[in-house]
Parts: C-alpha cells; sequence; structure tokens
C-alpha cells in the first residue's frame, strides 16, 4: 500500500485532536478555486488563520485549503461603511484599513486573528450580542465555490444557502469574498467601567436589559477557583465620542517561540485575570479609558500563547443556557471544582435578542460560559461528558468553535436545523468535526 | 519622493507587499501584470488602503512585442511616475527545461531578454527626466549557476548583469538604479517546495525593498542581507567542486 505524505503542520489553537493532511492547497488568487478543484480534492475544508479550538478546522485525512493567499481588501467603501474583503482577509487587518477613517467591526471576537471568512463560518460572536448580534447580521453578501460552481448569496439572493453558511463551519461552499458592514466611530478609545459581582444574580442584574442598552459592551469574567463561592468582574463599555483614531501596533513584540512543558496552570489566563483586577483597581472609581486593542484582545499581544499549555494541548467548554436556567452554570462550576482539574477562568456573556441569520448559529437568547481547560486526556473528557448533561438538561447548546468532542447527541440537541442543514452541505466539503458529530450512519 | 510609482509584475506577491506599503503613504501607481482580473483585485486592495490613485494595464510582459505600446500608454496614464520597480519572473521547471530547448528559451526570455525590454524603456523614460528611482528584483540564483536551476539563475544572472550596466549609464542622468536580490521568499511561485529557515516572508522582503527604494542609498541589496554572506561562500567555491554539488 502506498502511504501518501501526510503533513501534520496545520493544528487547531487547542492543538487537540491533531490531524494529518494528505494535501495542502494553497490558492493566492481567487479565480484558482474552481468547483473542479473541490470535487478532485474532496473531502475537502477551508482552514484560515487555525483559531477554532477543536477540530472544526481540522480534515483529518483530507485535504486542506489554505487561504490565507486570499488576503486582498477587494473595495472599502469610507463613505457609507462596507467593506468587501477576500475570505482569508484578518478582522485585524480590515481594523487596520478602516479604523482611521472613522469605521469599525460591527461584531468582534476575543481576537482580531481570525480570518472574514473563518467568523462568518463560525457566525462568531461578542461583547455587544445583546444589541448588534452575531458578524452574520451584519454580512451583506459573499461568493461560494461549490461543487456545482459559483453560487453568490445575501439575503435576497439564495436566501437559504445564504443561511445556511452563516455557522455553517465552512462545508457549505468555499467563501471567495464577503461584504461586511461597518460601525461608525469616532474614537479608538473605549470608556470601560468595571465592577465587580459576587453571584450570578448579581452579574444577571448589571446585564439586565436595561443596564444592557446603556452599554454597547458588555462582559464578565469569573473566578473559578472560589468553589462554591462567585467572584468576578463585570466590564462594560461605550466607544469614546472623541479622540484619536489610531490603530493597534502590527507587529506582535511578545510571543511564546515553543511549545511550553505541560504545566499544571494555565498562567496566562491567570495573568490575564490578574492584570484585569490591576487594571480596575487603577480605575479606582471603577471607570477608564482605554484603547480598543487591550479591551477586546488582551490575549493578540502574546503571540502563539497557546503553546504555553504545551504538546497536549487545551480546549475550552463553551455553553450557552436560557437565563432562567443560570443554576445550571453554578452546578457546571461545583462540578469543575469538585473533579479538581479547575478551569480558573470563566468568560461570562448574557447574549440578546438579535436574531442571527444563521441556521447553525451558536448564540441565542440566553447566558453563555466560555471555561479554559488544560487537556489532561480521559479526564477531561469525562468531566465534560458530565457538564453535558448539566447544559442538556438545562436546554442548553454547545459551541462547535470550541469544541474537541461533543457527541453526535449534544451536537442534535444544540442545532435543532441540522436536518435542514445538512441540505446545503457540498457533497466535496468534510472536516474532522462535521464526520466526528453529524455524519448519518449508513 | 512621493510621486507614481509604475510597478512590472504587479500581481506577484513581492510587488503586492510593496505596493502596499506604497498604498499607506497614500502613493499613486500604475500597475502591469498579464491577468486583467488579477490586476483588479489588487488595485483595489491598494485603493481600499489608502493609495491615492490606481491605474492598471493589462498586458503580458513576457512579449517584447508589446513594450513600445505599453510604454506609450504608462507615460500617457502616470506622465508623473517617478519610480520603477520591476517584479516578474517565473522559476520555471529546470527538468523540464534540460527535455525542451524551446522551454529553455521561453524561460529565459521571461526572466531576462523581455526584462531587459521593459528595462530599456524604463531607462529611456527615467533618463529624460534626469532623476528617479529604477528597482530591479532579480535574485541570488543569479550569482552562481547551480545544478538544480541553472536556467533561471542565469536569466537572473543576466539581468543582473543588465541592471549594473544601466547602473554605469544612468548615475550621470542622476537616476539611482537598484538591484534587488532576493533569497527564497514563501510566495506561490515556491509553494510547491519545502520551506525550509531560510525561507523569508514577502512581508518582510517588501519591507526592506520599499525602505531601500525610497530612501536608501545602497546599489545592489540582498533580501535579507545574510543572502551576501551566505552567496561569497557559495560563489567561493571552486568550478572543480561546484561542478559536483547538487543543489
Amino acid at each position: 500500500m502506498v502511504h501518501p505524505i501526510a503533513d501534520t503542520s496545520y493544528k487547531s489553537w487547542g492543538n487537540y485532536p491533531q490531524a494529518a493532511h494528505r494535501k495542502i492547497l494553497r490558492p493566492a488568487w481567487m479565480d484558482e478555486i474552481t468547483a473542479k478543484l473541490l470535487t478532485e480534492n474532496a473531502p475537502l475544508l477551508a482552514y484560515g488563520l487555525g483559531r477554532s479550538y477543536g477540530d472544526s478546522c481540522l480534515n483529518d485525512g483530507g485535504t486542506l485549503m489554505d487561504i490565507r493567499g486570499l488576503d486582498r481588501i477587494l473595495h472599502f467603501d469610507a463613505e457609507h461603511g462596507s467593506i468587501v474583503c477576500e475570505a482569508g482577509v484578518s478582522l485585524g487587518d480590515i481594523l487596520l484599513t478602516v479604523l482611521p477613517r472613522g469605521w469599525f467591526l460591527p461584531v468582534t471576537p476575543g481576537t482580531k486573528i481570525v480570518t472574514l471568512a473563518g467568523a462568518i463560518a463560525n457566525d462568531v460572536h461578542g461583547k455587544n450580542h445583546h444589541v448588534e448580534g452575531t458578524i452574520g447580521c451584519h454580512v451583506e453578501q459573499f461568493a461560494l465555490m461549490r461543487s456545482g460552481g459559483e453560487v453568490v448569496c445575501s439575503r435576497d439572493e439564495n436566501a437559504e444557502l445564504f443561511a445556511a453558511t452563516i455557522g455553517g463551519l465552512g462545508l457549505t461552499g468555499i467563501i471567495l469574498w464577503a461584504e461586511l458592514r461597518l460601525k461608525k466611530i469616532a474614537s479608538a478609545q473605549i470608556e470601560m467601567d468595571s465592577i465587580a459581582f459576587s453571584s450570578f444574580d448579581d452579574f444577571i442584574r448589571l446585564s439586565s436589559d436595561e443596564e444592557g442598552a446603556k452599554y454597547e459592551y458588555t462582559v464578565g469574567w469569573v473566578d473559578c477557583l472560589s468553589g462554591r463561592k462567585t467572584r468576578g468582574i463585570f466590564m462594560r463599555g461605550n466607544h469614546a465620542t472623541e479622540g484619536k483614531l489610531q490603530t493597534h501596533p502590527e507587529k506582535i513584540k511578545l510571543s511564546v517561540p515553543f511549545m511550553l512543558p505541560g504545566f499544571t496552570l494555565n498562567p496566562l489566563t491567570i495573568w490575564a485575570f490578574n492584570n484585569l483586577y490591576y487594571a480596575m483597581g487603577r480605575a479606582r472609581a471603577g471607570h477608564s479609558q482605554v484603547h480598543y486593542d487591550p479591551f477586546f484582545y488582551p490575549l493578540d499581544k502574546v503571540g502563539e500563547w497557546n503553546r504555553i499549555y504545551g504538546r497536549d494541548g487545551f480546549t475550552q467548554y463553551q455553553c450557552v443556557v436560557p437565563e432562567n436556567e443560570v443554576m445550571a452554570f453554578q452546578e457546571i462550576l461545583e462540578r469543575i471544582a469538585r473533579g479538581g482539574q479547575g478551569s480558573f477562568l470563566g468568560v461570562i456573556k448574557k447574549f440578546g435578542s438579535v436574531r442571527s441569520p444563521g441556521m447553525m448559529s451558536f448564540p441565542r437568547p440566553g447566558l453563555t460560559l466560555a471555561l479554559d481547560f488544560p487537556f489532561r486526556g480521559e479526564k477531561t473528557l469525562k468531566l465534560f461528558a458530565e457538564l453535558d448533561e448539566v447544559v442538556a438538561a438545562a436546554n442548553g447548546a454547545l459551541y462547535p468553535a470550541k469544541d474537541p468532542r461533543m457527541s453526535p447527541r449534544m451536537f442534535r440537541l444544540s442545532y435543532p436545523r441540522l436536518a435542514e442543514f445538512r441540505r446545503y452541505v457540498d457533497p466535496s466539503l468534510s472536516s474532522s468535526f462535521w464526520r466526528r458529530v453529524a455524519e448519518e450512519k449508513a | 519622493m512621493s510621486q507614481g510609482l509604475v510597478i512590472l509584475g504587479a500581481t506577484s506577491k513581492m510587488a503586492q507587499e510593496v505596493a502596499r506599503l506604497a498604498a499607506k503613504e497614500g502613493r499613486e501607481m500604475l500597475l502591469v501584470a498579464r491577468n486583467e482580473e488579477r490586476l483588479e483585485a489588487v488595485a483595489g486592495d491598494l485603493m481600499s488602503r489608502g493609495a491615492s490613485r490606481v491605474e492598471s494595464i493589462a498586458c503580458d510582459l513576457a512579449d517584447a512585442a508589446n513594450h513600445e505600446a505599453l510604454w506609450a500608454s504608462i507615460e500617457q496614464r502616470m506622465p508623473g511616475f517617478s519610480s520603477v520597480l520591476l517584479a516578474y519572473g517565473t522559476l520555471g521547471d529546470q527538468q523540464r527545461a534540460e527535455q525542451s530547448v524551446a522551454y529553455t528559451l521561453r524561460e529565459l526570455n521571461t526572466n531576462f531578454t523581455s526584462a531587459a525590454s521593459l528595462l530599456s524603456y524604463a531607462a529611456a523614460a527615467l533618463e529624460r527626466k534626469k532623476g528617479g528611482v529604477l528597482a530591479v528584483i532579480t535574485s541570488v540564483a543569479g550569482d552562481r549557476a547551480r545544478r538544480s536551476n541553472y536556467v533561471y539563475g542565469s536569466a537572473k544572472g543576466a539581468l543582473t548583469l543588465f541592471v549594473q550596466g544601466l547602473r554605469a549609464r544612468l548615475f550621470v542622468s542622476g537616476v539611482r538604479v537598484l538591484t534587488i536580490k532576493p533569497g527564497p521568499v514563501d510566495t506561490p511561485m515556491i509553494a510547491h517546495m519545502k520551506k525550509g529557515l531560510l525561507t523569508a516572508s514577502p512581508k518582510t522582503v517588501a519591507a526592506t525593498i520599499y525602505r531601500e527604494m525610497e530612501d536608501g542609498k545602497a546599489e545592489v541589496i540582498y533580501v535579507p542581507a545574510y543572502w551576501r554572506a551566505i552567496m561569497a561562500v557559495v560563489r567561493a567555491i571552486p568550478e572543480s567542486v561546484g561542478k559536483k554539488l547538487k543543489f
């Protein structure tokens, strides 16, 4: 038997699981991505900046198409605030281009080192979900290359495929370019408050609809080491109404040069947490003005920070539950504390009711909790299976972008429109994640 | 200096990165490359990133029969240009060249003859302007012929000599001629090759090229700079040994 050369250099952000790819395609131009290229390289998956934690960006045994060569901004309308980009343009690059002209991303996740296509495929959300929804709410149109040829999708044209692609995990076609509506801003600074809270009820009060309406950005950080006692910091902010339109530094100065040995702690998140406490202390009255870069992207400052978790990798557990099921979070934190494999820092956020066009969108009205864990094999998997039961009982859902292990059952429970979505999955496309959670039994 | 920049081979990865730096400074540019659709994508990118004006002309640069008309059109569309960057070339397939003389000649034409033709027009234009910069991307491969890529290497070597000659001709007119010798750069040109430690990123290489074109004084640059030392060693290998080397 011939053993094809396998490429193991493409990894997910959590470094777990690993995958060996049969072939890597590196197109530099949109015209190189043809229907024939798809069918000849099936099963195929597009790969961007590899910030998905689990295996939704991997295609073990198949072909990966590295789309980072598609990095051109095709059109920027600085008057009306819209931008058309090739698939591989990063959100950071968009900011560098649009911010000096007074525009900002309508929605941004906690890192700007993601491609626009990846952001659409995962229908990413940010601290302003309660007012702006997901990024999919701001996508005007995009072009998809499918096994049957190129299709332009918008709310009016090929609307079903548009809906299936937003949050569609790259399975409905290769995004060639996309158009995004931008947000008008007057300053690169954020007016921010930090407030300590000591129970989930406190958190819910702070992120109530009335309070939320006053602040575009809200998020909470929960200290999970405190066991039964919940404590954390609530952060809220708005774009400053005047100030300089200064972009973030283009170069990352500090980087983790290689895999560190697996630590029992995750020092970087603790570092981030301590920094937050520090920032809060410095702000005394709880108010401060900060640049958007540290406000939205504190960890982007450290290049390849995922390497601090070592070769075994790490993962995140992110779920959403309806607001009246918040006690599920208490239960989750207690189980984690009991299991003794501590996540040290959790991010909590109240989602709003703005509906994404995405058929498979993760955010939905309720509360979301995201917890980092070093990956410890069976022990971690067992804990997560326990947490799944809590989430399922609370009618919650899990987030594929963060997941290396959810069961087909959890996936089905999380995504009620799965059966409808299947119809739009391109026959040439697949991923490790998709084969794991959704492949129909023959 | 912040007048027009003419880029020949504007869809090459290195040229695109140089052009982005120029765009950020709000410069105007005229792009020439073969593929119209790709040119349009590059032009859109440069306008989005701050270029004050971008003109593009689709033209097969490898065909010298096009060059006279091309130059007339460049002079007409951007008469105020002050710098010219020649950035096109093909790495080619050495094995195929060894089996086909026609292919060898085609590669030599793309990488040398057609470039010499274009540079002759560019030189005359800048000579008339009595100033400006003529920058040409050759390659470290032109410093010494190697078993594995001597067709490409000899064309780039000839180009390096041609540019050296232009430098001697043009300096009396106040025109600066810059020879740029990149080592392997992580571009689609070498996408099929295994990337080693010495493979540089196009962004880094472009930053050096643009800085040198704008404010530099050098006549020949190696990018990254360590290639100057490496090639000094490679050139020093005697023929009796060199002919036995496989690389």
